[in-house]
């Protein structure tokens, strides 16, 4: 599992209006591109080799399944960021002001009164 | 030596530009109180009359991120862009270029490391919207210097509650000793209880209105001791899961001194209570 990758996705994705263009249009083709081209870049000379997204946080972001990413343990910033990008002016239209945001919420709901997951990078295994 | 002239510790809603400016028959119905109160609030600081700014916030992401993120950053250009294209798309927020003052930030680099306080620091930073919502709510016309610091609230490993209240003291000294005439005013912002991305995002109050109350009585009473008495990371994170910006607001205190505000003011809004705080150290502009 790499939380920092998922993160990493999020935050390429969400400052660049191209890029989420297509992670809202087909977030399938943008993802595999993203692990190919984008996500090993560290500037326009040097890659890095050492992350890679699980089945399990691909399945996530193409499905742009913000529950998993809570889940997960990836950034609440960066996660509900980009998919208020996504959906916020669709929902709007639709429900008015905050509905995206609202049903977010509703579906994180089983989380209320719980520890959430961490978004720590680092955690101690379960004792 | 130079004079402190005002330190003010706010909430920073992204929101105000957006809701106040929109045609008045699309407002929400609080927009009319929130602007009276933050147009108030502006008050307190151009009372102050002051010449330069030193701005504390925190990177929400946009110029860092986990590949390389600072605890404590002070800036130390000459000019600083804001506001990043996401935030522009998501809050509306204009573009805007701050005079930088070199000279302070450098003699306030100096003084940290020589307090214990090893800064990273950037020549080349761009403002995001926890700098900017407070320029555009107490000094709209952007027309004063700034000295930016941000500070880690975001991507834990977290500093602790009284490191920042430490950072706001040392602020304090080294602005005290800085060989100039000129009005400093510290402005600080952060949060009060606050959950992003979570199960209790956008209700119709901040996720814990009892912390947002006593949150507001210990800073406007100059309270630390009850502050680091009830604030731990564990604690705040059980008010929000974005509540440790309230850490901002703790250093700002520091700024000032443990005293009393000469002024503070709050609105419960949809989704967080804004607050406002200005202390007047040494009674500086009362």
């Amino acid at each position: 599992m790499s939380k920092y990758y998922v993160n990493k996705f999020l935050f390429t994705v969400d400052r660049d209006p191209e890029l989420l263009r297509r992670y809202k249009e087909d977030p399938r083709s943008l993802v595999a591109s993203w692990e190919q081209s984008i996500g090993p870049k560290l500037n326009d000379a040097e890659i890095s080799t050492v992350n890679s997204l699980t089945d399990l946080e691909s399945e996530a972001l193409i499905n742009h399944d913000y529950v998993a990413l809570f889940e997960m343990g990836a950034h609440f910033f960066l996660s509900l960021t980009i998919f208020i990008a996504i959906y916020d002016e669709d929902y709007m239209a639709k429900s008015g002001p905050l509905s995206f945001q609202r049903e977010f919420a509703e579906k994180l709901k089983h989380w209320n009164g719980k520890d959430y997951p961490s978004i720590a990078l680092w955690q101690a295994a379960a004792r | 030596m130079a004079t402190l002239a005002a330190v003010l510790a706010t909430t920073h809603h992204p929101f105000y530009l957006k809701a106040t400016t929109m045609p008045p028959e699309q407002q929400m119905p609080q927009a009319a109180e929130w602007k009276r109160k933050v147009e108030a609030y502006r008050e307190t600081l151009t009372r102050a009359k002051p010449d330069i700014l030193v701005m504390v916030g925190a990177d929400h992401f946009h110029q860092f991120f986990l590949d390389n993120y600072p605890t404590f950053l002070i800036g130390k250009a000459p000019r600083y862009d804001a506001t990043f294209y996401n935030e522009e798309r998501e809050f509306g927020i204009p573009k805007y270029v701050l005079e930088g003052h070199e000279e302070l930030s450098n003699f306030m680099h100096q003084g940290l490391m020589d307090r214990g306080f090893d800064f990273a620091f950037s020549h080349e930073l761009k403002l995001d919207h926890s700098i900017i919502c407070p320029i555009i709510t107490t000094r709209p016309d952007a027309d004063l210097p700034v000295v930016p610091i941000y500070t880690n609230i975001f991507a834990p490993p977290l500093p602790s509650p009284k490191r920042f209240w430490d950072l706001g003291r040392a602020i304090r000294e080294i602005i005290d000793e800085f060989p100039s005439d000129k009005r400093i005013a510290a402005v600080g912002s952060g949060h009060l209880s606050l959950e992003l991305g979570g199960p209790r995002q956008f209700k119709e109050t901040g996720p814990d209105p009892e912390f947002d109350r006593k949150a507001i009585e210990w800073l406007s009473t100059g309270n630390i001791e009850e502050i680091l008495a009830n604030v731990t990371h564990e604690s705040m994170t059980k008010s929000g899961n974005a509540t440790h910006g309230f850490m901002d607001l703790i250093l700002m205190m520091g700024i000032a001194g443990p005293i009393p505000t000469a002024y503070h003011d709050n609105l419960d809004l949809f989704h967080t209570m804004e607050a406002y705080f200005t202390w007047y150290p040494e009674g500086a502009a009362a």
